[in-house]
């Protein structure tokens, strides 16, 4: 109890420090101005959801093969964990997009495979929810996350090379984009503290299942007796 | 049995089974048309809006009619009981994968290459000149419909609110193949045609690789 009290705290702090990061740090952008610091937010909250996604699709692959429940619920809190940060992507995006390109949404590559992604993991969890007996309930997820998380590249390669009319990525686009050194180590500190967030969050989750499925084997125990 | 002997041996059978009913195919047929019919009150359908919104609505209608064809694919067999039968006849369960993907592409395919001439009279757009170009896409993405769906069926057969889930899992699955089925459609109806074979690769490497996911996971989906 007292180390994740600890840990929380060093989150806590970690975020803030971010937040501080983006706010007095960085850079003010030349032209978007200060609503571009919303963009440290929204693409280390980016980032991050893809990691717990590919977390997610790891403990898939173990769970089909290995048939430990702890990969199940690895899985499950990774999903959720990840769903979360991608929402704050898909939230804060338009708040950013409308002062700068006067549009709320518009059907690029990465906001449309975002949703998508988003879409999928809702499904993911929504399957859940379905499927009764827990084994079976486990295994058709980790399959479906499987298929879902193969399908993500798919997505984001036939929505970027048709349906996209819009300028190259600010990050790791082609030339003439680039971002400012001091800019790039807020990002990346923001980064780290949105990873540390989604670890202790994770780590909450996981718990919450992990007692959640033992209980149910008690359950199932005392019913059987 | 040999992974191809077993697979048209369950070929055949899907195929009687179906073609003694037919309930599944008249079924499909009369909601792709309802569907063509339905969306030309959405936009108005002159000779360009057609070729503009034609191919995106006629792949909507597609993938629609596919989710909820694909529905009995495993139900059938859960409802009569006969899955642990199939697995204990053939020595790889991917055989029976192979199976039902084939069976469920030709019959997409079959619904598919009827409701085209329709298609194209009720909005004017010349087919006859890319038949051939179409009934490829038709077929690459077809394939990817049926891969995915077959694979989800068999999950969605085992859940509780299986109508509701099997096209919840399957669509957002396959927005790449619309997307991609679509374009070269919008290429083939254009004044004039070009096949852009960007796209067809594309659906060849989506087909693939779920067909490679299945080979390797499909017998998970069959367990008991």
């Amino acid at each position: 109890m007292k180390k994740q009290v600890l840990a929380a705290a060093i989150v806590f702090l970690l975020v803030g420090a971010a937040a501080y990061g983006a706010f007095f740090v960085a850079p003010t952008e030349r032209t978007m101005g200060p609503i571009q610091r919303i963009f440290y937010l929204h693409v280390s909250s980016a980032w991050t959801g893809l990691c717990a996604f590919f977390v997610c699709f790891i403990a898939n692959i173990l769970y089909v093969f290995r048939r430990q429940p702890q990969w199940d619920w690895l899985s499950i809190s990774a999903a959720e964990v990840g769903l979360v940060f991608t929402t704050v992507v898909l939230v804060s995006g338009p708040i950013w997009a409308h002062p700068v390109w006067g549009i709320w949404w518009t059907w690029d590559a990465r906001l449309t495979s975002t949703f998508i992604l988003w879409l999928l993991y809702m499904c993911f969890l929504l399957l859940r929810t379905l499927v009764e007996e827990p084994d079976r309930r486990a295994l058709f997820s980790a399959l479906f996350g499987i298929f879902a998380f193969l399908d993500v590249p798919l997505v984001f390669g036939s929505i970027r090379w048709w349906r996209t009319q819009h300028p190259q990525p600010v990050v790791m686009g082609g030339s003439g984009s680039g971002l400012d050194p001091t800019m790039w180590k807020v990002l990346f500190f923001s980064w780290f503290a949105m990873l540390a967030l989604m670890a202790l969050l994770m780590r909450a989750r996981y718990a919450m299942e992990a007692a959640r499925g033992e209980l149910e084997m008690v359950r199932h125990e005392a019913e059987a007796v | 049995m040999s992974l191809l002997s077993s697979t048209t041996a369950l070929l055949g059978k899907e195929l009687r089974t179906e073609f003694r009913s037919r309930e599944l195919l008249t079924t499909t047929v009369v909601f792709i048309l309802m569907v063509i019919v339905l969306f030309s009150f959405t936009f108005d359908p002159t000779y360009n809006e057609s070729r503009r919104f034609g191919p995106g609505l006629l792949w909507l209608a597609f993938l629609f009619a596919a989710s909820l064809m694909l529905q009995p694919c495993f139900l059938r067999e859960q409802n009569n009981d006969t899955l642990s039968a199939l697995r204990l006849s053939v020595s790889d369960p991917f055989a029976i994968f192979l199976a039902k993907l084939i069976a469920n592409t030709l019959f997409l395919l079959f619904t598919e290459v009827l409701m085209l001439p329709i298609f194209a009279v009720l909005y004017n757009v010349p087919v006859l000149r890319v038949l051939g170009q179409l009934l490829l896409v038709f077929f690459l993405g077809s394939l990817g419909v049926s891969i995915a769906g077959t694979a989800l069926s068999a999950i969605s057969a085992q859940a509780r609110m299986r109508e509701l889930l099997l096209p919840l899992l399957l669509l957002p699955l396959l927005t790449p193949v619309l997307v991609a089925s679509t374009q070269v459609t919008v290429g083939l109806l254009d004044a004039s045609p070009f096949l852009e074979w960007k796209g067809v690769g594309f659906l060849v490497v989506f087909d693939v690789i779920f067909l490679t996911a299945l080979w390797l996971f499909g017998e998970y989906l069959l367990e008991e």
